[in-house]
């Protein structure tokens, strides 16, 4: 599998650790009324699509970047790859 | 005996010859032809028994396909079973064995298993070695097992070198008959970066096995011109004896290239064979497609043989099988057999068709019907023949041809769950819609069995593939016969007519397998084995398909085909591996004080890919106790050193540093003063214990973070995540500085007048206290760092110097201890010294542990957010029945207290329901002279003093315990401070 890193550009798939869905991005507010039960489905519940799917690769064998990867997890088409930090920002993890 | 069978033509070299050993017996060939073709020409037909009724069998094909001439090559540690003959290329010196035999190829004492055929039907062994259970283990298995399974291995190490490569091209062409070379010639004169490969040694495919003419050459002449020019082109890259074995996701394609096998031994310094990791932008697949026999009675004598493997024979390698040929078709390739033999001055007995409009021939006799049943003991000598009109004639003859049709070779095209389309003109499977990205099919793999259909085929998906504009290239004058075919799988009213003959598979076994249910054609091939083994049953497949599908009264494409799944062909697990065995297995890294270990004898463990000294022995030691124990005494009576270069080390900076360290760890690090040293427990998301560790602030927005040996990675990759996915505008930095950093525990009462005379500064116990922290230098000013941090219990410092001076660092620090006896420890009495302190370890951090288990459930700040902090507080973790962290002794000292042991209730019963925590870490210690341990007892802070039973069934222990504090030595902390 090919990896298209944003910064590097086309990469093998072994120079990648994976992680899993890209929803660990959003990790809930500890003080919310609900904190609890949010942390046990952000830690516990995940969806397994057949399809289009965001996930977290970690470029472990090259510049320590995490991306997130949109894959097709019946083709392993990827059709976007963007850096994780990117991502987190745009969902509102800035400070 | 000479080459009896060997004709005029073909594309050997007669000028040389090859002396070649099989069975014990010698025989000569010629470089360019097979084992297979050599031993034809010396009138061995019979290469092989058969897996189940050890039945006599010869090759059925020329090819990779082949399911019967499987043989033992070479001897001694180079001996690799189940080569298939039909692709060994001839050398000189070639040795070969028969394999699957007891006895004799000619007098198989198993070749019994024949008679009992009735018996032994699909599904045998599931219906018979049913019961009584007890005889499984003891006597059908190894009944079966030493009857089961081919050729045999050396069972000794594999001498020779196996290497990996990477490649990278515009456009991958897999097969180098007329459509991959006509690809190849149309890309590599438009300027692509191509690599041609090919299974075979000599290149062109079809076009070495048959008579048709390319414009005015031949068809082998016009390939050899048409890679002579390939081979003058920079962007070209020619791989012959090269099988692309698979096809995987975004281009990549596995190939294996046999550098060495068809040498005697490799070249000095060359692999035996590479597995190539090709990398394409587009890919031609021009695999070519696989002849199909036709089933009936006996149909599996040796010199029964796929029609155009006749021709190839003939043709290219310049053997026949015997003097007499017999065909039987289903279409006019048979025909084409009989003529190309006929030629070549072969008597052709007759030609057998089941088609009624029979092409007629002035030189050979034309027959309408079928062949119903042969005999010959080794070897085809007789064929019966059942004419249209019923009457019945036998044919004498040494070999049959049997023309059923061609398969494309389509199995590349499902590699990524592709499936194929059936194509009536030529009953066949052809590649569907939904190929792996970027590959186009042409030729005969994607159903073009003409020559004219191949060369335009491999014209225009090279165009295609690569985006060529304008017309295709003037294509010299060839073939382009249609496709005349009847689709005919077996003959009716035959039993023991084998399908597959790999696995001696009938046509009765897959009636069988049908009646009793296993209909889906998965289900088919596992109950029956069909198309298993080493030719995945490329002759077989569509056989089994037809009868099914007769069977079940559908179409052959309404029952499908199974998957088609990597490698194409039988690929060497040494090849898969490469270099990665014995010790090359994975890096081996070595500590900065190896050399120095080394030299000082020390005993080496593997930790994660590192190797440490687990312990130093001096001569007089005759068991490894006694020199842990002495490493252990001395340093906590004088003083010990030990590298701890391996700990993970992560350097964190930034003006968030301090923030972000809070994040990671559950306890807090924000008001932890410059030049301070604190431990850190860091928790997975779920509440479970990760790593421990210390971070030393040595400055206001610089800290460095140590992690566990085995957790270096882990962790790192973890703060990476934490920093970028969780907290990406944190202003911090942290990187690896592992290898940066050479580190060395100095521990002992001693250890602060060691390291007086090596440091600059002032490290008495004012300037420098417990837990302190700082950059200093030594010997006179090289950079250092200093930790006054403490795993054993005793007053103790780390110190760390640039990797490139801590070989150096290793020897002044022995130097600089003289005088106090510094005795290096290892891995083993470190252990020992942090059991005695309780700290906890891998073994305490085991994956199951929360804070609160391992006795710091305080650390956990409800102050702050950290990760694991919210859920830490479920429900399920904490309140009554939680285990924690307590120690162990003995009551009677002598006893052992094992690790891994279960505790139970002194007056209790002894099981699983009744237990009560269990031993994660033991030894002996020498401070108290008897075994302590530590471990996790439920409600264990409320225990101590209580006796227990810690039981361990399975290896027979048994012995009653004390809970104590996991704090065997210096509870209160003196030692550590002084």
């Amino acid at each position: 599998m090919i990896i298209d890193h944003p910064l590097l550009g086309p990469r093998d798939a072994a120079e990648f650790t994976y992680l899993g869905d890209a929803k660990l991005i959003d990790r809930p507010d500890w003080q919310s009324e609900t904190a609890r039960q949010d942390f046990y489905e952000y830690a516990y519940l995940r969806e397994n699509p057949a399809g289009w799917h965001q996930e977290l690769w970690f470029h472990e064998a090259g510049d320590r970047s995490w991306l997130v990867v949109t894959r097709n997890t019946v083709t392993h088409e990827i059709s976007k790859v963007e850096l994780a930090r990117d991502v987190a920002r745009a969902r509102g993890r800035s400070k | 005996m000479t080459q009896v069978n060997r004709l005029p033509g073909g594309q050997i070299d007669r000028t040389q010859s090859c002396k070649f050993t099989f069975d014990g017996k010698a025989y000569t060939g010629h470089p360019g032809d097979t084992l297979a073709s050599a031993l034809l020409a010396n009138g061995v037909r019979l290469m092989g028994r058969s897996f189940k009724y050890h039945r006599p069998r010869g090759p059925l094909t020329a090819g990779s396909e082949e399911p019967n001439a499987l043989v033992e090559l070479r001897d001694g540690a180079r001996q690799e079973p189940n080569t298939r003959a039909t692709t060994v290329e001839l050398y000189d010196g070639l040795l070969a064995k028969s394999q699957n035999r007891v006895g004799s190829l000619r007098f198989d004492l198993l070749a019994i298993n024949d008679r009992f055929s009735n018996v032994l039907t699909a599904g045998f062994y599931y219906k018979t070695f049913m019961w009584p259970a007890a005889l499984w283990e003891k006597l059908y298995e190894p009944i079966i097992r030493k009857a089961a399974g081919l050729g045999s291995l050396s069972l000794k190490d594999d001498p020779d070198v196996y290497d990996k490569g990477f490649l990278h091209c515009d456009l991958l062409i897999i097969g180098a008959g007329p459509t991959g070379l006509m690809a190849a010639l149309t890309a590599g004169r438009a300027g692509a970066d191509v690599i041609l490969a090919d299974e075979d040694f000599a290149l062109g495919g079809r076009l070495n096995s048959e008579t048709l003419t390319i414009g005015d050459q031949s068809g082998a002449d016009w390939a050899a011109e048409v890679v002579g020019e390939l081979a003058t082109l920079p962007n070209v890259r020619i791989m012959p004896r090269t099988t692309v074995i698979g096809a995987f996701d975004h281009g990549v394609y596995g190939a294996v290239e046999r550098v060495s096998d068809h040498m005697y031994a490799p070249d000095a310094g060359k692999p035996r064979q590479v597995l190539w990791r090709i990398y394409t932008q587009k890919t031609i697949l021009a695999a070519g497609a696989t002849e199909r026999p036709i089933a009936f009675e006996n149909n599996d004598r040796p010199g029964i043989m796929l029609g155009g493997a006749l021709r190839t024979y003939a043709n290219r390698f310049a053997v026949t099988a015997d003097k007499r040929v017999a065909i039987f078709t289903n279409n006019d390739d048979g025909h084409r057999t009989a003529a190309d033999l006929h030629a070549k001055g072969v008597r052709i007995s007759a030609v057998v068709d089941i088609r009624p409009d029979v092409p007629r021939s002035l030189d050979y006799e034309v027959l309408h019907g079928e062949l119903v049943n042969t005999k010959g003991r080794l070897g085809l000598t007789f064929a019966e023949v059942r004419l249209a009109d019923g009457t019945m004639r036998t044919l004498e003859c040494g070999a049959l041809g049997l023309s059923g049709g061609w398969n494309p070779n389509i199995h590349m095209t499902c590699h990524q769950r592709g499936r194929p389309l059936w194509n009536d003109d030529i009953a066949a499977f052809v590649p569907g819609a939904d190929l792996p990205a970027g590959m186009v099919v042409a030729g005969a793999a994607n159903g073009n069995l003409s020559t004219t259909g191949a060369l335009q085929g491999g014209a225009a998906a090279a165009k295609q593939a690569l985006g060529l504009k304008g017309r295709l290239p003037k294509l010299p004058q060839a073939e382009d016969a249609p496709v005349n075919l009847k689709p005919f799988w077996y003959v009716e009213g035959c039993s023991r007519a084998w399908l597959d003959q790999q696995n001696d598979v009938t046509v009765k076994d897959v009636k069988l397998s049908h009646q009793e249910g296993f209909r889906s054609v998965e289900h088919l091939k596992r109950y029956t084995t069909l198309g298993m083994a080493t030719d995945q049953g490329k002759t077989s497949n569509m056989g089994g398909l037809a009868i099914m599908a007769e069977l079940a009264g559908k179409t052959i494409p309404e029952v499908g085909t199974t998957i088609f799944r990597p490698p194409y062909t039988p690929t060497a697990i040494g090849v898969l591996g490469g270099r990665h065995r014995g010790q090359e297995f994975h890096p081996k890294r070595l500590t900065p004080s190896h050399k120095w270990a080394e030299a000082q004898g020390a005993v080496f463990v593997e930790v994660g890919n590192w190797l440490r000294a687990q312990w130093f022995p001096q001569a007089s030691e005759t068991h490894w106790r006694e020199t842990v124990d002495r490493e252990v005494l001395a340093t906590r009576n004088s003083v010990g050193v030990c590298d701890v270069t391996t700990l993970g080390k992560v350097d964190v900076q930034g003006t968030d540093a301090a923030g972000f360290l809070n994040k990671v760890y559950c306890n807090g690090f924000a008001k932890l003063a410059v030049g301070k040293t604190r431990y850190g427990l860091m928790l997975r998301e779920d509440g479970i214990a990760m790593d421990d560790g210390t971070a030393a602030r040595l400055a206001e927005d610089h800290f460095v973070v140590t992690t566990t040996t085995a957790n270096a990675l882990p962790v790192y990759r973890h703060m990476e995540f934490v920093r970028q996915c969780l907290f990406p505008d944190m202003d911090v930095q942290v990187i690896s500085t592992t290898e940066a950093w050479a580190q060395y525990a100095v521990a002992g009462p001693n250890s602060r007048k060691l390291l007086s005379q090596i440091v600059d500064q002032d490290i008495s116990n004012d300037a420098f206290p417990f837990m302190a922290c700082g950059n200093i230098t030594i010997c006179g000013g090289l950079r250092a760092r200093l930790f006054r941090i403490s795993f054993s219990g005793e007053l103790a410092y780390e110190i760390a110097v640039p990797t490139a001076y801590g070989d150096a660092l290793i020897r002044k620090i022995m130097e600089a201890g003289a005088q106090y006896d510094v005795t290096p420890y290892g891995t083993e009495a470190l252990g020992v010294m942090r059991i005695e302190k309780g700290h906890a370890a891998g073994n305490e951090l085991n994956g199951t542990t929360t804070a609160l288990n391992l006795g710091m459930g305080r650390m956990v700040s409800k102050k702050k957010d950290s990760v694991g902090s919210t859920l830490s507080e479920r429900e399920g973790l904490n309140g009554e029945g939680q285990l924690y962290q307590v120690g162990f002794k003995p009551i009677d000292p002598k006893d052992p207290v094992p690790a891994g042991a279960h505790l139970m209730n002194a007056d209790g019963p002894v099981d699983a329901a009744h237990d009560q925590g269990y031993v994660t870490s033991a030894c002996y210690s020498p401070h108290l002279d008897h075994a302590i341990a530590i471990g996790f007892l439920k409600n264990g802070a409320d225990r101590m003093g209580e006796h227990m039973r810690l039981v361990s069934p399975l290896t027979g222990v048994d012995v009653k315990v004390e809970i104590t504090s996991a704090h065997f030595i210096d509870p209160e902390g003196e030692r550590l401070r002084a």
